[in-house]
């Protein structure tokens, strides 16, 4: 079920998202909600799309109970602010961020963890 | 020879997106560049009930609706840039990307907007998204049962503090003045409220925790002493200021940062113009802004067709 009206494609299932990460080197998940801290970081996700093409961009539900991978996810604790802002490399979570962030943090991440 | 655009627009909120709707269907070939995201305050809306015409719908929604029309009359939009370098005083106006790309138009609307303030004191970089929050509506379920700290005396302030208690187990508005900006029943409301608590004449000096917010550094302004009050989260409601920095100097502005503009949006540079929140005005909504973005647009269009004469 779609809980989102993003730019990017919406992962809907935990099944999904374990698929999408086994199948790609590069992979950073937004997961939120359709609020201020979030709907920006959906949008420079979809902006990077094209000059990232080693990144596939997704977003995700944060009130979905599928989305518990990424809420219950160690480098996730003390988080306090959505979106949690997941950056995979071959699977595994590379970086995490809490709350907005700007274009120049987000292409930091994939410059640093993704690249 | 390079592009020169009959319009570019430097801000996506209602108004530059207004602007962008106008110019682009009166066939001026036109540019919206945006710094921050499309939509600009209105996405920080969460329903919007009051404009014309639209009984209720989410801030982010309206300004979805805006942009797809401003695209569909021929608008290039390109959001989240990074603008380094703006030469608006010459015929031609030129505006520089980071990454080096010029973009040139005849006139230029500016509609920067505003964005929230913050208190600006050690640790809130630290603790951003890990106990400082700017959204009640975003973060609230993270302090179910926890001790929040509210800044702000204004109708955000006192309104979000409520929202507030209905997660935290206690809420205590930390305000700089004496009394309230807010509307009366808002101050009422929370004054009713047994979870809310006041701190008055005092402003946060630091935020300090360990991974996690703990605690805040408070100063009684009057007497200067400082004390430090256990909390688990800030949220942080003290206003808007106009995002005119980087133009003062060349365009007017009065003592508050805001354009000075006359009733067609003109500013003191030939060819440029402002809309929205970041001129002189006294009320702030999507509805004026939008009015602004309109006015300026035709008035652009009148400054091209004028020049073309």
């Amino acid at each position: 079920m779609k809980y989102l009206r993003t730019n990017i494609h919406e992962i809907e299932t935990a099944a999904e998202l374990q698929k999408i990460l086994n199948e790609n080197e590069n992979v950073m998940v937004c997961c939120g909600r359709m609020g201020p801290m979030c709907i920006p970081v959906y949008e420079i996700m979809g902006e990077l799309e094209e000059e990232y093409d080693n990144v596939k961009f997704y977003s995700m539900a944060f009130d979905s109970p599928e989305s518990a991978a990424i809420r219950t996810a160690p480098q996730c604790r003390g988080f306090m602010g959505i979106p949690f802002t997941m950056y995979y490399k071959n699977g595994k979570v590379a970086k995490a961020t809490t709350s907005i962030q700007t274009m120049a943090q987000v292409k930091a991440n994939l410059d640093q963890y993704l690249s | 020879m390079e592009k020169i655009y009959d319009v570019m627009i430097l801000g996506a909120g209602a108004a530059g997106l207004s602007a962008g709707i106008y110019a682009s269907r009166g066939k001026l070939d036109t540019l919206i560049l945006s710094e921050g995201v499309t939509g600009g305050q209105m996405v920080l809306t969460n329903e919007i009930a009051n404009y014309p015409g639209v009984e209720m719908i989410k801030g982010y929604e309206l300004a979805d609706i805006m942009k797809r029309q401003a695209k569909s009359f021929g608008c290039t939009l390109k959001a989240n840039v990074k603008i380094v370098d703006y030469r608006l005083a010459e015929e031609i106006k030129e505006v520089e990307l980071e990454d080096g790309r010029v973009f040139r138009a005849k006139a230029v609307i500016l509609t920067p907007g505003g964005k929230p303030r913050s208190l600006n004191i050690p640790g809130e970089k630290e603790f951003e998204g890990r106990g400082i929050s700017y959204c009640a509506t975003c973060d609230a379920d993270f302090f179910r049962d926890k001790r929040l700290i509210v800044v702000g005396g204004g109708n955000s302030a006192l309104e979000e503090a409520v929202t507030l208690t209905h997660f935290a187990s206690h809420v205590t508005i930390v305000h700089q003045f004496d009394h309230f900006q807010a509307f009366a029943h808002a101050v009422e409301e929370a004054e009713r409220n047994p979870k809310i608590s006041f701190v008055m004449e005092s402003e946060l000096r630091t935020y300090e925790g360990n991974g996690t917010l703990q605690k805040v550094q408070i100063e009684q302004l009057k007497t200067g002493e400082r004390t430090y009050l256990e909390t688990d989260g800030v949220f942080v409601f003290i206003g808007y200021m106009p995002n005119t920095e980087v133009f003062r100097g060349w365009v007017k502005t009065n003592e508050r940062g805001e354009f000075i503009v006359d009733q067609d949006m003109k500013t003191n540079l030939p060819g440029v113009f402002a809309a929205g929140d970041c001129v002189e005005k006294r009320y702030r909504q999507v509805t004026t802004a939008v009015s602004d973005g309109t006015i300026a647009a035709l008035s652009v269009t009148e400054y091209i067709r004028s020049k073309q004469r």
